[in-house]
């Protein structure tokens, strides 16, 4: 313990006497995402969305230092104290997994930079000041199936996700929307993303009789319930939830997941939503530049949160420059105001609007039920 | 609970039960004859799975790369070691065996490539992940034969954490999953088959009686029998550990491949989705008492069993479950001390 505290007070005497708050021309970014390791398939469109992010904002220069933390949250709280106390840094971006991003709160609060998550996570309301969190809460996400699911006489839902912080928030959410809508949640079972079989758990939902079925699920491991499902007769509807948008579920899924409906960001059917949809304009400037770098088919939501995070901080970036210096204190602290200001900012997923009390800043704008048509998302209005 | 449901939940649990006993002969043999606990055993079990998949979808096999990185690595410290021992007979056989492997393996994988035939696939898959196994023991365990079991425990683990880290850039994130060899479902009475069950069931039982015919019948069983009763005497008369612990890794490293091959259409395998493989062919040989064929099987059918069963009745606790029934079987072989295998006995 007291090897602890020295090398903490160690530590802050060093950080206070080598690095004295130090005005600048250019605007210094930090992120720090999951780009190697098993979430890495989520985690790479952050990165690659990163290496488009303009170079110059409100006139000034921008630097972005990116680094990669694995998926680990220690190497997170590492990656953003390099970043607050060697390249003082105005903002933070990230982490790109919940638990990471969760870990470097605390980094974010002590050193008074903005944070914004770029994974879904909960910001508890006493601490909240720095931060603010890009990706659609999962309830938002959840209510719109539960409203498909009223609008098509659905009582029944049987619940499988992942025994983990995703499968709970999916199953929090799912809970409170149906019980709001009179609708029955028969089964809470659970697979890990490692598992090879979901028999068992398959033929207990099935058990009970279920008009439909969600899965809280993410990426590739949400086939499996999907594919057990069809291949044991289940011909209702089956949810998915909005991690497992991505062409590496379709292809491993195959027929198995045709007609299943998920939630999603409207970014991924930009081209079918109305003209006057407010994100379109900004997801089809964005998917211009992102599919002309990485391919037609390489269009994805995550990427789109990358470019969210960076439009918000540009919005906020010119009133922040009205106040102070880059690299001080004060314009962190502007930027923040900035960011919170309640403006509108229409990006590629939704309508981004802080305030002092809404850290999540979207609306139902932000979400679209997407259904899987002959191994495509197609938008489904509703 | 209905008598259907248990069936259908039985049938599960067999399923996955016999590919854990895959896994758990083949730790058994290992450990047997080498003293090794073979974390990395479920590393040839997801190469095997891949394998299939990619040869299917008509990609480049990245298995392939492997087993060249792991050849010529071997081949160099074969040749450091024939500098200190001057054996040259055998390091001729040892490189010349990894040579012949890689080129046995890029010829099939060029025919697969060229000729789609299913059986070729399996010839190929297998080429390419058998001849790890002994350059694997080669590489990392041979000059170790004689460490305690810990220290080989260690070296395992290492192997095994290597592999996985060169398997995602190899591989990448996302699961594969092979199409189906073999389809539809078998009408026996009181509930139905389905006939890729009747595969893994079938060629598990095949494997069993192959590897009883190779101890009961064949010089190189006898060896590895000699070797697992009594290392030291085993050297006396003449049986070279090389010999053994190659035979013993290719022959694990050979079934490996094999439950691979035949778990890659029923499921999603990930790069990582070894490790776990391992684990739970590992309860079924604790089981066993780390000692018996029969017994480790029948453990990794208990295994595959109790794992569908609490799925089915407790799904968010299913693991736990699975690994506590370790707790009774080592409590019990813990009060019968003569039980298992006397370890370092004689050394």
């Amino acid at each position: 313990m007291r090897k602890l505290l020295t090398t903490v007070l160690g530590s802050c005497v060093l950080a206070l006497s080598l690095a004295p708050a130090h005005a600048r021309d250019e605007i210094r970014v930090g992120v720090t995402g999951t780009f190697t390791g098993p979430a890495a398939s989520i985690g790479i469109p952050y990165q690659q969305a990163a290496r488009l992010f303009p170079e110059e904002i409100g006139g000034r220069k921008v630097e972005w230092v990116v680094l990669d933390d694995g998926g680990d949250p220690n190497l997170a709280v590492r990656n953003a104290r390099r970043f607050t106390e060697d390249l003082e840094v105005d903002a933070i971006l990230g982490s790109t997994s919940p638990p990471g991003s969760m870990a470097i709160f605390d980094v974010a609060i002590e050193s008074g930079t903005p944070q914004l998550s770029l994974a879904p996570v909960g910001i508890p309301a006493d601490r909240r000041t720095w931060l603010f969190s890009v990706p659609q809460p999962v309830p938002v996400m959840v209510s719109a199936l539960v409203e498909h699911m009223v609008a098509n006489n659905i009582t029944r839902v049987a619940y499988i996700g992942f025994t983990d912080s995703w499968g709970d928030q999916n199953h929090d959410a799912l809970l409170q929307e149906a019980e709001k809508a009179g609708i029955t949640v028969l089964t809470n079972e659970r697979y890990n993303r490692t598992d090879t079989s979901v028999t068992a758990q398959t033929l207990r939902m099935l058990g009970s009789n279920p008009d439909a079925v969600f899965i809280g699920a993410s990426g590739t491991p949400a086939v499996l319930p999907n594919i057990e499902l069809r291949d044991r007769g289940f011909t209702g509807q089956i949810y998915n939830s909005h991690g497992s948008i991505s062409p590496f579920v379709l292809r491993a899924g195959g027929a198995a997941m045709e007609g299943s409906i998920a939630p999603t960001g409207p970014i991924v059917v930009t081209e079918s939503l109305p003209d006057d949809y407010p994100t379109k304009a900004p997801a089809l400037d964005f998917l211009a530049i992102y599919e002309g770098e990485y391919g037609p088919d390489s269009r994805n939501p995550f990427a789109g949160y990358a470019w969210d995070a960076m439009l918000i901080l540009s919005a906020a970036i010119p009133a922040a420059l009205d106040v102070a210096e880059p690299g001080t204190p004060e314009f962190r602290e502007a930027l923040r105001a900035a960011i919170e200001d309640g403006r509108e900012v229409a990006g590629t997923h939704a309508v981004y609007r802080y305030t002092e009390d809404d850290r999540y800043g979207v609306d139902e704008r932000s979400r679209v039920l997407v259904v899987v048509t002959d191994g495509r998302y197609e938008f489904l209005p509703h | 609970m209905n008598t259907t449901l248990g069936l259908l939940l039985a049938q599960d649990g067999i399923i996955n039960g016999t590919v854990y006993a895959f896994l758990a002969v083949s730790l058994v043999l290992v450990f047997l004859v080498t003293r090794v606990l073979l974390v990395a055993q479920g590393e040839f079990v997801v190469l095997g799975a891949i394998t299939i998949a990619q040869l299917q979808r008509g990609e480049a096999a990245g298995a392939f790369y492997l087993l060249v990185g792991l050849a010529a690595i071997c081949i160099v410290i074969l040749t450091l070691r024939l500098w200190r021992d001057r054996n040259i007979r055998a390091w001729a056989w040892q490189v010349g065996f990894c040579a012949v492997s890689v080129g046995v393996a890029a010829l099939l994988l060029w025919l697969a490539q060229s000729v789609s035939l299913f059986a070729l696939m399996v010839v190929t898959t297998l080429a390419m992940v058998a001849p790890m196994g002994p350059m694997l023991y080669w590489i990392a365990f041979r000059s170790l034969a004689d460490s305690s079991i810990l220290i080989l425990l260690f070296a395992a683990m290492s192997v095994h954490y290597i592999l996985l880290g060169l398997m995602l850039p190899l591989f990448g994130p996302e699961a594969y999953r092979a199409a189906p060899y073999v389809s539809g479902r078998i009408d026996a009475g009181v509930t139905t088959i389905s006939a890729q069950s009747i595969l893994v069931v079938g060629v598990f039982i095949v494997l069993t009686a192959a590897l009883w015919f190779l101890f009961r019948f064949t010089m190189v069983g006898k060896e590895l029998r000699a070797v697992s009763v009594n290392r030291i005497g085993a050297r006396l008369v003449g049986i070279s550990p090389d010999m053994t612990g190659a035979v013993a890794f290719a022959l694990a490293s050979s079934i490996g491949a094999l439950a691979g091959m035949l778990i890659a259409p029923m499921s999603n395998i990930y790069y990582d989705s070894g490790f776990l493989f391992a684990l739970k062919g590992f309860v079924g040989a604790v089981i066993g008492g780390l000692a018996s064929f029969p017994l480790a099987a029948v453990g990794s059918i208990l295994v595959g069993i109790t794992e569908s069963f609490t799925a089915f009745y407790a799904s968010a606790v299913r693991d736990s479950i699975v690994f506590a029934l370790l707790l009774p079987v080592l409590l019990y072989m813990s009060l019968r001390k003569s039980h298992g295998r006397p370890e370092e006995h004689g050394e």
